[in-house]
């Protein structure tokens, strides 16, 4: 009895499915339509036949980080070449699981998408797969190498920018420690956490610095305990480099601020700029961010694509010298004579003088 | 109301409802629904491309679903299928990248790796249950993050600090180039095989053996089966054994046949916990976890489409397709509606 | 004559099935009515009609005269119906008072008052005799002490006209005794009762009427001064039945089960069975009487190999069993009709055909090499079945859906039907109907005469008494005599019971003294 019951169910279901199949193709074509409509009204730019869209890791495009650093650059070469969001413009899918990366570079492919990115090194077996199996597609893939000749790509020198982070937080601090909030314990991350140590080294040696891995980029509440206990052990500047996780780590420091205004405490963001998070009333705890330009290569990514030069089979490197990588305004929170000497630092670094480990040793 | 009638109305009623909520949500949210069901019945039914993945989705969630059935059949709640499976992908993995022997000796070497250490994980909880009474629901969660962050730690061992695996060696892979030809390069493997001769395997232990009866009995009486002179600690160990071990294989289908490698995990991969639902939709028969594989993955896999074809954000999709599994599981609760509804009338005449 | 409650020509239907069919029964104000029927011939079914749980599909029911329409148990109580469970409705953990008030909770301010209820529940205990703690919490106090808390929760809710549900099913000699002066207390105060069971004997003791149902079918009313056991037995079961179980001389030979110097600890180290020495023969029925909680228990699991032995030895037929695993023992000749047969004769959600291979499951011809050949298990099962007539739709019905005698002759199926040196029954008729108890007594005596040994543990003197060839009486642990049916008296059993040995020369005076049971 129970048996009929699910096969009829499931009999039941494919037969709606089916019916709503059938109702919904009118639309679907009529919708189609109107789309193309609006988009042959206004394509006398030859840009208009140009397409680029990306897939997010399981970030989700509202990381404040790299996936949501990665869509504000498509958006902006969208702007600029008067695309529209959808078929034929630019478009982002999301993904839920790590194995939903294959399908949904797939479906953009499918949808020909000129450039698909793959945001993030966790897409790296997706994106070498998909580029073995459609070698017509162009890929690019941030923050991992796959090597294929219809693949490009990037990769950031994070310890350029965490090295100045490195030598803002040592300045700066007063109590003499500071500390370094990581996610997973991956190599980009130890890129960071490398840069970050070697920064407060060459700025002040006796600065000590406490370094936390928390295991996940997704756990806020992980983020906020590890920065508890770093607070309290003494540190005055969090850097994170642990994308959601970190949205903790400015939790912990805006309730310390909003329970005592002289609190002496400061987040150093990374990614995008974190100012806006770190807003506490009429105060600010975000000290600076290290940027890592993913909408800046993106959109390059895009602009050479577009104009036939798509970088495929390469490894593109983006660092200080290149504005891949670079510190955020911090907006007064550093005061005038530490800013220039964290340019100098900058200087020595885009003219080679100093060569920033990507490791820890 | 005749029962036959009932049985005929329920589950249409179910989907139905189901449907027309999730429209109704689709529509509140400013979202066609038909455009949003057409990219559902796409995604999962849309072409060959689609369909292989749906059913590549599905395989997983079957022995994830046996995994849960079976443990339930014998009275215990393994939760921790989620880390079986962890660990299962690790070692097939692990098996596929440091040898490359013969296909015929590697792959099922594989595979038997992958079984033997989702089993290993089950016998922990099953040893601490029948020896010390310790509730296998505690010790299987936390044999969960043991899982995680040992495969973690592992794989940054095996991968010389990297966050995954080399690509395992192809004389390990469940991948078909016959499957991947018909069905546009979809990732369909075999596994999907291997699961259906395991709803086989099942059904056999429980419904053929010796073994079988005695784990029923113990699932559902141990004073009874004790009676009878069952050795119920041996049972329970046992149960946990085999259901580890189903789980283990759910494992290497992502292993030796979705991914072909491992990768660190920031967190769970919700398989093991779907699997919950499979067994519970199937009513922990074998067959049963046939048709709730089958609803949860084509709905998961199929929800991917829904972004991507019709524009509807994935929390929004998520919901939708929530609320209809939702109303498949409350079957019981139409029942009752049903019923209430047909004594009404009647009272009424 | 003024009735309180009519229930006229009620019929309900479950499906196909008729539980009810035009059953009339009137409750006239200030009387014990009981309702009299086998166990499955419909009365529950008949008293959930009344107190609002189903719905009947035909007939009406009238309270004090006016036509009434009792959808939900709330208007039963609206209408002063109350009902005394047979499983007890109560919070474990909970006082007296807060039992009591449950669902109903008096309220001053949004607060509740606890105080005014226990109060109110102190006078209704005192009104009606019944001697409870308003503060004492439910799992300390005794399973009588627990039916009185039920009594008083109806009480509490204004009931006029109260159901007890089989009330006795799990009393003691005393507390029945207890129970049925509480009932003929709520009768002088105006009260009106009817009580459901199918023990004959408390029907004579009590009731002023009798309502006989049987399959469902309405047999009659009659007057108990006006009838006597055998009637009321053969109006409910529809043939002649005898009480007293016909059976022959036993001729012991060799023994069979020697226990020696037995001790056994219950889980909390306690001695629960105390240097007890006891043996069973071939061809005799031992019976051990004993009031709950001596030992018994602990007894029958030491001997199945269901508990461990402190000290002492377990020989059948001169080997030496103890300390072994219960299926070993099961394989030296033991067959065991569990006390409890849901929670150890039975897999509930097993089929019966299932539960008849539970002790022969792993062997051949059922298994072989592992693998479990369900036809035969049907085959034996139906054979069984045949046998000792389990009603039955057949092997593939659930045992939880059989009726509490069938359940039970399906175990006794299986035991008796592995054909054990010695057969260990452990209450075999508890919660049973007249027509199963005699069943199972007669084939628990023609084991004996198949030359079988069977050890009896039963609570009920009746049995003890009419089945066993020697009485062992068991008191703390300990066989304080073994007596013979034919030269003692329930009298002198419920002293020794009481843990009191009495004198050979004072035997006679007691046995001179009035047996004021009807049989």
């Amino acid at each position: 009895m129970t048996k009929r019951k699910f096969g009829l169910g499931l009999s039941l279901m494919l037969a709606a499915g089916t019916m709503l199949a059938a109702c919904g193709s009118d639309e679907d074509t009529s919708s189609t339509d109107t789309g193309n409509g609006g988009e042959g009204g206004e394509g006398t730019e030859e840009t208009s036949d140009f397409s680029v869209a990306m897939v997010t890791d399981v970030g989700g495009v509202d990381d404040k980080s790299f996936n949501q650093s990665a869509w504000e650059g498509l958006q902006k070469f969208g702007e600029e070449n008067g695309l529209e969001k959808g078929d034929g413009g630019f478009d982002y899918l999301q993904s839920q699981s790590d194995a939903d990366y294959n399908t949904n570079l797939n479906n953009l492919i499918r949808r020909d998408f000129d450039v698909v990115f793959g945001i993030g090194f966790l897409m790296e077996g997706a994106v070498a797969e998909i580029a073995a199996q459609q070698p017509d597609a162009q890929i690019a893939i941030i923050d991992a190498v796959v090597e294929a000749d219809n693949v490009a790509s990037v990769l950031f020198k994070e310890q350029e920018g965490a090295f100045l982070a490195g030598v803002a937080a040592a300045l700066m601090t007063e109590t003499g420690k500071v500390g370094f909030v990581g996610g997973m314990d991956i190599p980009v991350i130890e890129r960071f956490e490398a840069g970050f140590l070697a920064g407060v080294e060459a700025a002040n040696a006796d600065v000590e610095v406490d370094v936390q891995y928390t295991g996940a980029f997704d756990k806020a509440e992980l983020g906020k305990t590890t920065a508890n206990r770093m607070y309290q052990g003494g540190a005055d500047i969090i850097f994170h480099a642990a994308g959601g996780t970190g949205n903790g780590v400015f939790t912990e420091a805006k309730e310390r601020k909003e329970a005592d205004a002289d609190a002496n405490v400061w987040v150093i963001g990374v990614d995008s700029d974190q100012y806006d998070e770190g807003q506490v009333g009429d105060a600010n705890i975000t000290l600076t961010s290290v940027l890592k330009r993913v909408d800046n290569a993106v959109f390059n990514i895009s602009e050479q694509a577009m104009n036939g030069e798509f970088p495929g089979g390469e490894t593109v490197v983006y660092g200080l010298a290149d504005d891949g990588i670079d510190l955020a305004d911090s907006r007064g929170a550093i005061p005038e004579d530490i800013m220039t000497q964290i340019e100098e630092f900058k200087q020595q670094i885009i003219d080679g003088d100093i060569t920033v480990p990507e490791t820890v040793e | 109301m005749s029962n036959r009638v009932t049985n005929i109305l329920v589950p249409l009623v179910s989907v139905i409802l189901g449907l027309l909520v999730g429209a109704i949500i689709m529509l509140v949210s400013g979202y066609n629904p038909l455009i949003g069901y057409t990219a559902l019945w796409n995604g999962i039914f849309g072409d060959l491309y689609t369909i292989g993945e749906t059913l590549r989705q599905i395989t997983p969630y079957l022995l994830a679903g046996l995994a849960v059935a079976f443990a339930f059949r014998s009275g215990l709640f393994n939760i921790g299928v989620e880390g079986q499976l962890i660990v299962g992908w690790f070692a097939a993995a692990y098996v596929g990248v440091a040898v490359e022997l013969p296909k015929i000796i590697h792959l099922p070497l594989a595979i038997l790796a992958a079984a033997v250490a989702g089993a290993l994980w089950g016998f922990v909880p099953g040893l601490l249950k029948a020896k010390f009474r310790v509730h296998e629901v505690i010790v299987t969660i936390m044999m969960n993050y043991i899982a995680l962050h040992v495969t973690n730690a592992l794989i940054k061992t095996v991968s010389d600090g990297g966050d995954r695996t080399e690509r395992i060696f192809t004389s390990a892979s469940l991948r078909s180039e016959f499957f991947q030809n018909l069905t546009e390069f979809s990732r369909l493997h075999y596994g999907i095989l291997l699961a259906l001769i395991m709803v086989g395997v099942m059904w056999l232990i429980l419904e053929k053996t010796t073994l079988g009866y005695e784990l029923k009995a113990v699932g559902f009486n141990q004073n009874a089966s004790e009676y009878a002179g069952m050795n119920v600690n041996k049972n329970i160990i046992l149960a946990m054994v085999i259901s580890g071990a189903f789980a283990g294989l759910a494992g290497s289908m992502e292993a030796l046949g979705t991914f072909e490698y491992v990768s660190s995990k920031g967190g769970f991969t919700g398989i093991g916990f779907d699997g919950i639902a499979v067994a519970l939709l199937g009513m922990n028969t074998p067959l049963g976890v046939i048709f709730g594989a089958t609803l949860f993955g084509s709905l998961k896999y199929g929800a991917l489409n829904m972004p991507n074809e019709a524009g509807i954000p994935l929390e929004i999709v998520e919901i939708v397709i929530a609320v209809i599994i939702f109303f498949v599981a409350s079957g019981y609760i139409i029942r009752l509606l049903l019923l209430r509804a047909a004594n009404k009338k009647k009272e009424a005449k | 004559m003024e009735y309180v409650v009519e229930m006229l020509n009620i019929r309900k239907e479950f499906g196909n099935f008729v539980a009810n069919d035009n059953i009339t029964l009137q409750l006239q104000k200030g009387e014990i009515h009981a309702l009299l029927g086998e166990n499955g011939a419909g009365k529950s079914t008949l008293m959930n009609v009344l107190f609002g749980l189903y719905q009947p599909e035909g007939g009406e029911i009238r309270v004090r005269g006016k036509k009434v329409d009792i959808t939900n148990p709330n208007v039963a109580n609206d209408l002063g119906i109350g009902m005394v469970h047979q499983h007890f409705m109560l919070v474990e953990n909970f006082s007296v008072t807060e039992n009591i008030i449950l669902g109903s909770e008096p309220t001053k301010m949004g607060v509740t008052n606890k105080k005014d209820a226990a109060d109110k529940v102190q006078a209704l205990s005192e009104q009606y005799g019944l001697n409870v703690d308003p503060y004492a919490i439910i799992e300390d106090i005794s399973v009588g002490m627990q039916q009185r808390v039920e009594i008083l929760k109806t009480l509490y809710r204004g009931a006029e006209i109260l159901i007890f549900d089989e009330p006795t099913a799990s009393l003691t000699p005393q507390e029945i005794i207890e129970l049925v002066q509480i009932m003929k207390r709520l009768i002088a105060e105006g009260k009106s009762i009817i009580l459901i069971t199918h023990k004959l004997k408390e029907i004579m003791d009590v009731s002023d009427r009798v309502t006989v149902i049987r399959k469902g079918q309405g047999i009659g009313t009659v007057v108990t001064a006006d009838t006597n056991p055998n009637e009321l037995a053969s109006l409910m079961v529809g043939r002649q039945v005898e009480f007293k179980t016909e059976k022959g001389p036993a001729f012991p030979k060799d023994e069979v089960l020697d226990i020696r110097d037995l001790v056994v600890l219950d889980y909390r180290g306690v001695a629960k069975v105390k240097n007890l020495n006891l043996n069973v023969r071939k061809g005799e029925i031992v019976g051990i009487a004993g009031i709950d909680g001596n030992g018994q228990s602990e007894l029958i699991e030491a001997i199945t190999g269901l508990r461990k032995v402190k000290s002492g030895t377990i020989f059948i037929n001169e080997k030496d069993v103890t300390g072994l695993k219960p299926r070993k023992v099961t394989e030296a000749g033991v067959g065991h009709i569990p006390q409890d047969r849901h929670k150890h004769g039975l897999v509930l959600d097993f089929p019966i055909g299932h539960n008849i291979a539970l002790q022969t499951y792993y062997k051949s011809p059922i298994s072989k090499n592992g693998i479990i050949d369900y036809n035969k298990i049907n085959e034996k099962a139906k054979q069984i079945i045949a046998d000792f007539d389990v009603r039955t739709q057949g092997p593939h019905e659930l045992a939880r859906s059989l009726s509490g005698g069938n359940q039970q002759k399906a175990i006794i199926g299986r035991e008796v039907d592995r054909d054990p040196d010695l057969l260990i029954a452990a209450l075999p008729t508890r919660g049973l109907d007249v027509g199963a108890i005699e069943f199972i007594h007669s084939r628990l005596i023609e084991q004996r005469d198949n030359g079988k040994a069977v050890l009896l543990i039963s609570f009920e003197l009746d049995e003890v008494m009419n089945v066993s060839d020697r009485i062992a009486v068991i008191h703390d642990g300990e066989i304080v005599d073994i007596v013979t049916p034919e030269t003692t008296t329930e009298q002198e059993l419920g002293l020794l019971m009481a843990g009191h040995k009495i004198d050979d020369n004072k035997k006679g005076e007691l046995k001179e003294g009035e047996d004021q049971h009807v049989e």
